[in-house]
Formats: C-alpha cells, structure tokens, sequence
C-alpha cells in the first residue's frame, strides 16, 4: 500500500480513535478506584448533546466542550449516588445509567436532529506537522486530539507518581485497609466517578463538535461499549488505551472508506467489523493477561459501617 | 448535632419492595413530567392520557397483554441467568436470531403443515437463540471474556445480520423495496386464541413460567444454580461444576429470547422485518430487576412495562412526545428501585448526641 492511501487512512484512525480514548480513559480512572460504570454509552449520549446544544446556542464549541464534560460528570453521579449512597448492584445501575443517558438524549435531542453547530477545525501545528509521516498523521488534527494527546501521560503520572494516585489506587485494591490507614475511601471513590464521567462526557463532544458537527440519534453507535472493553485491553494502563482507541479508530475509518468507495459488500456487514473486532480484542486480551489486573475490589459496594 | 447512624436489619423489611416499586414509579413519573414541562408539553395531562390509554379499555389491556409475550420470554430468560450472577445482556440479540432461525425454517419449508412447521420453526428459534446465548459462555468459562461485553456486541452483530438478510438475500421481490421478507405461509403463523388478539404465544408465556418456577423450586439442578448464584465459593465446595453451569443457564436463556423472536415474527407481524426491534431485550433487563428474579412477579412487571410502551403509543400520537420517553421512564424507575433497595436492606436512625 502507498503512502498515498496510508497516510490519510492513519489520520482518520486518530480522529476516530479520539472519543474512544476519553471515555476509555475515563472509565479506567472510574475503575482504578474501584467502580465499575456500564453507563459510558449514555454518559457520552448525554455529553454530546450537551455539548452541541451548548455550542450551538453560545456559538462558542470551547464551552460546549466543558459542557459534554460538565453533563457527563452530572450523569455519572447518578451512578455514584446508587452505588456510593445506596449500595446499589453497580452493573445494574451502570445498565440503568446507559438506558436513561440514551433516552435522554434522544428526547432532548430530537428536535434537534439533522442540525448543524459550531464545532473544531483542523489546525497544523507548526514544526511538529512539518514531521514527514508522522506530522500529517499525529499533528494535522482539530485542538481536542491534542488535548487528547495530553490526557494519558497525565493520567499516568497521576497513578503511579503521587500520593492521591497511590490513594486512589489502593481504594479500589484494598478500600478495607485503606479506610484502615485513615483514606477517605467514599471521597476518593466520588473522584473515580465524577473526573471519569468527566471524560466520557468529553468523548461524546467530540463526536458531535469535531467528528460529525451536526446531532442525529443515537450518535455514539456502541462507543462507549467498546470503551468499556479497551479497559480491559489496555490493563487498566493509560498508554495502553492509547493503542487500543487507535486500533479501533483505524477500522472504523477503514470500514467509512470501503463503503465509501463503493464496494460489493453489503453495508450491514461491514458494519460488524467494530463490534465483532471488540470480541476478539477481549478474547485476545482475557487469554493473555494473567486475570489479575483488575482492581481487585472492581465493582464491590463498601458496606456502611456500624 | 445530629446524625445518621445506618444498621444493617436483620430481616429485609417486608413488603418493602412493592412499596419501594410504587415509589420509584411516582418518583420516575415526577421526573419526567419535569421533562415534559421543559419542552412546553402539558405534564398532568401526559401523565393521565399515559396511564388511562395504557390500562383503561379492553382493547389497551389486549395490546398490553400482547407487548408482554416477548418482554415476559426475554426476561424469564435473563432472569435464569442472573440467578447465577452470570449478566446476560444479550437478550436482544438471542431474541433477533431466533427470528431469524424460526424464519428459516418458514422461508425453507412453506408447504409443511402447521403442527409440523410451528414446532420446527420452534426449534429453529431455539436453536439459533441458544446458539447465541452460547457463544458468550464458551468465551466466560475457557477464556474468562467478560460476558457482558461480548453478549452485548454480539447484539449489534445480530441486529445487522437481521438488517443483512431482509435487505438481501431473504427480501421480498413484490415488497417495492420495503425490507421485509415474503408473507409466511399459513402453516407458518401462530394463530390466535378464539376471537381475541392474542396469539397462542401467550400460552406459551404460561408454560414457559411455570416451567422455570417448577425448576427452580423443585429440582436439585434449579436449587443448585440457586446456591451456586448466592454463594460461589459453597457451591464450589459442594463440587458443583460452575463451567457447566454457566453454559446451562447461557443457552436456556438465549433459548427463550429466541421464541420470543419466533413469536414476534410469525404471530405479530407474519414475517421477519427490522420493525421487530424495539429493544424489548433491554426492557427484560429492567423486568428482571424489578421482579427480583422471581417469575410471578416478572409476569407482572412485564404487564406493566408494556402498559408504558401502550401508553407512549397514544402520548406520540396525541402530545408527539419522542419515543425514548420510554426509556427514560424505564432507567428511572430502574435506578430508584435499586436506590431504594438500602431502605429495605437497612434501618436508618437520626441520632441527637455530641
């Protein structure tokens, strides 16, 4: 294959692959402090429309952005007041959060539908898009991918570098031991929640600020399930969501372009690929992983103490 | 000061949960009369039309009853495997396939009689349902896959592949374009009971039920998927085979979803078309929680969801309110219950003190 045909099919992979890292990275930060949240799909539903009705009506997209952001923490509260308030089954209520952020977003959203708001353009950045290959791949791209390139080395830093990581980690290890040596388990739980609903709320806007800049239903298309299957991918390691996003967003803009380009194959079935791929991505990585790198208290409620 | 002291009860509180489920229903309600008044809709007035035009005349109970049939299936089938803590998310697609399956049979052999084509057509359904629900257990127990990932890609997949043959192959030349398969055969459609609207699926919902009650109540197998669901570590004491298990209670799941496919195909709209979709699936998902797995109390909730989908029908007509009201209704009442669940499960004390 040319370089003619790759390049751009490389491009099109971050873009793709970029609302999938957010929420993937979102949900390991939600996991790492032992939560499980299912909700990611409605969370970034919600996100988008947040995020579009707010750009369109202040005709600033940086706002919307926040405000996919702002929408996705609120909703996974809800999540965080069933599981952290009221014991709640956590794979119920992340089901739960996924049928009512869809549903929301698709009563607020349709009359809405088939518009258009202000959204991100591409901007080169300069020097590092003069990069032969790698600048017309990871440098030609709208502001939200590199704030995206920004979110995993920081994430990483935050988790193994300093005290509030370590915190945070070892309250989804081990949150008796953690309560024991005096962490507040339920404050650093509501941080996994609320910053890892953060950034699947920013995974939704930029499906509809930078990827499609305009609302139709149901826009995330089983995004956030295959976000919620990279966790398991990556190990629960941010650089390793990075591959995985990116694995993802190069098939789906693989699939764009053989539809696009008029092939024989009916459109349905090419339209498995992400979803049967996501299958064999959890297959591949449940069979070579040693089934201990999850969190070890990964979707056990604390009990309220006597 | 005052404070909240929570003890843990020793009994959950009884009939807490019925009350617990009326709460969350007026509460969820609430909530979306809110919506309702933020898009400038008449909220009291939505909420009457909903529930009088859901339950008040005989024909809305009839269409009631008939949306259960295949909430009721998904639900008993997503209900069995929940009993062993194995989340079977897949409902839809198993309910998709076997549909599918049951339209094979009926597209293959469309001269058969009907008692020879309605139970292949049966087994059809059962075949490619459990085959479905098979799939995510093979990956959970040699493979460790997560099974709520896998069953629920492997519904997008199943759903494509539906959308794949009546667009396609399976099409119907003489439906001007329409994707919808060709009309079945006589033999092929599940008649209805006497005069009324309802298929003989509704019987089947009957059997089906108390089937899985007798199973388990009264069968070692039934009381020890039980134990091993309440307790896996006994169960692995006991020397009960947790693998097998899982497989047992995956294919008896995606089985029943398939008749419910089966059933909505042939009784209802008398052919395999995509408008078969509607999510009833995931509406399992949400009976089955509400029900607390038990089958009499599933029947139930099913009624009652599909009165919400009733009701919806008329608020679309008459208010244009979107179709996912529904779902936000659903997902409410889903996460009230479950909120609520810490009332019946522990006693909360206001404490005056230092």
């Amino acid at each position: 294959m040319s370089t003619d045909f790759l390049v751009p099919l490389l491009a099109a992979a971050i873009q793709s692959g970029t609302p999938i890292l957010f929420a993937t990275l979102g949900e390991i930060l939600t996991e790492r402090s032992g939560i499980l949240n299912l909700g990611v799909e409605g969370i970034m539903l919600v996100g988008a429309l947040a995020a579009f009705l707010t750009a369109k009506f202040t005709g600033n997209p940086v706002y919307g952005f926040l405000a996919g952001g702002l929408f996705g923490a609120f909703l996974a509260s809800i999540h965080g007041l069933v599981c952290l308030g009221f014991q709640g089954n956590q794979v119920v209520s992340g089901l739960a959060l996924t049928i009512l952020g869809t549903g929301l977003a698709n009563y607020l959203g349709t009359p809405y539908v088939g518009q258009t708001a202000p959204g991100f353009k591409a901007v080169a950045l300069p020097f590092l898009s003069g990069i032969p290959l790698l600048g017309p791949i990871f440098f030609n791209h709208d502001p939200l991918v590199y704030t995206s390139y920004l979110v995993p080395p920081i994430l990483w830093v935050y988790l193994r570098y300093t005290r509030w990581g370590l915190g945070l980690r070892s309250v989804g290890e081990h949150p008796e031991a953690a309560q024991a040596a005096g962490l507040p388990v339920r404050g650093y739980r509501w941080i996994g929640v609320l910053a890892g609903g953060w950034l699947m709320g920013f995974g939704g806007a930029y499906l509809s600020l930078a990827y499609t800049h305009l609302w139709t239903n149901g826009l995330t298309s089983g995004r956030g399930w295959i976000a919620v299957a990279l966790v398991i991918f990556s190990f629960w390691q941010p650089w390793r969501a990075m591959l995985g996003a990116y694995l993802f967003g190069g098939v789906m803009a693989f699939q764009f372009r053989l539809q696009a380009s008029g092939t024989h194959l009916p459109s349905s079935l090419l339209l498995m690929l992400p979803y049967a791929l996501t299958i064999a991505v959890l297959v591949f990585s449940s069979w070579k992983g040693r089934g201990d790198e999850a969190p070890a208290a990964l979707g056990i409620n604390i009990e309220p103490a006597d | 000061m005052i404070g909240l002291r929570v003890y843990k009860r020793r009994e959950p509180l009884r009939w807490g949960s019925f009350l617990v489920f009326l709460a969350a229903v007026a509460f969820s309600m609430g909530v979306c009369s809110l919506l309702l008044v933020v898009q400038g809709r008449p909220a009291v007035n939505a909420m009457i039309l909903l529930i009088k035009s859901a339950f008040f005349s005989a024909w809305a109970i009839e269409d009631c009853l008939i949306k259960s049939v295949p909430i009721f299936l998904c639900s008993l089938g997503v209900a069995i495997a929940f009993r062993l803590q194995v989340w079977n998310i897949g409902a839809e697609g198993q309910f998709a396939l076997g549909a599918v399956g049951a339209t094979w049979v009926a597209l293959r052999f469309p001269d058969l009689p009907g008692y020879v084509l309605l139970p292949a057509m049966l087994i059809g359904a059962s075949l490619a349902g459990g085959v479905w629900g098979l799939v995510p257990a093979l990956l959970k127990v040699r493979l460790r896959a997560n099974e709520i990932i896998v069953s629920l890609m492997l519904n997008y997949i199943a759903i494509l592949y539906l959308d794949y043959l009546v667009y396609g192959p399976w099409k119907d030349p003489d439906s001007f374009g329409f994707p919808m398969t060709r009309e079945f055969t006589t033999g092929a459609v599940v008649g209805m009971i006497g005069s009324t609207r309802l298929s003989w699926g509704t019987l089947v919902c009957v059997v089906a039920g108390l089937g899985v009650w007798v199973f388990f109540r009264f069968t070692r197998l039934g009381f020890e998927l039980k134990a091993s669901g309440e307790n896996p570590r006994a169960a692995r004491y006991a020397r009960l085979s947790y693998q097998r298990l899982v497989i047992l209670v995956m294919v008896l799941s995606g089985m029943l979803a398939g008749w419910a496919g089966f059933l909505e195909a042939s009784a209802n709209v008398n052919r395999l078309q995509p408008s078969i979709m509607v999510g009833y699936g995931y509406t399992a998902i949400v009976v089955a929680w509400l029900a607390r797995l038990n089958p009499l109390a599933i029947g139930l909730a099913s009624f009652l969801l599909a009165g919400l989908r009733v009701g919806l029908e008329s608020l679309q007509l008459d208010l244009q309110v979107p179709a996912a009201f529904g779902e936000i209704m659903e997902g409410l009442i889903l996460m009230t219950v479950l909120a609520s669940g810490f009332i019946i499960r522990y006693r909360i004390q206001l404490r005056r003190g230092r």
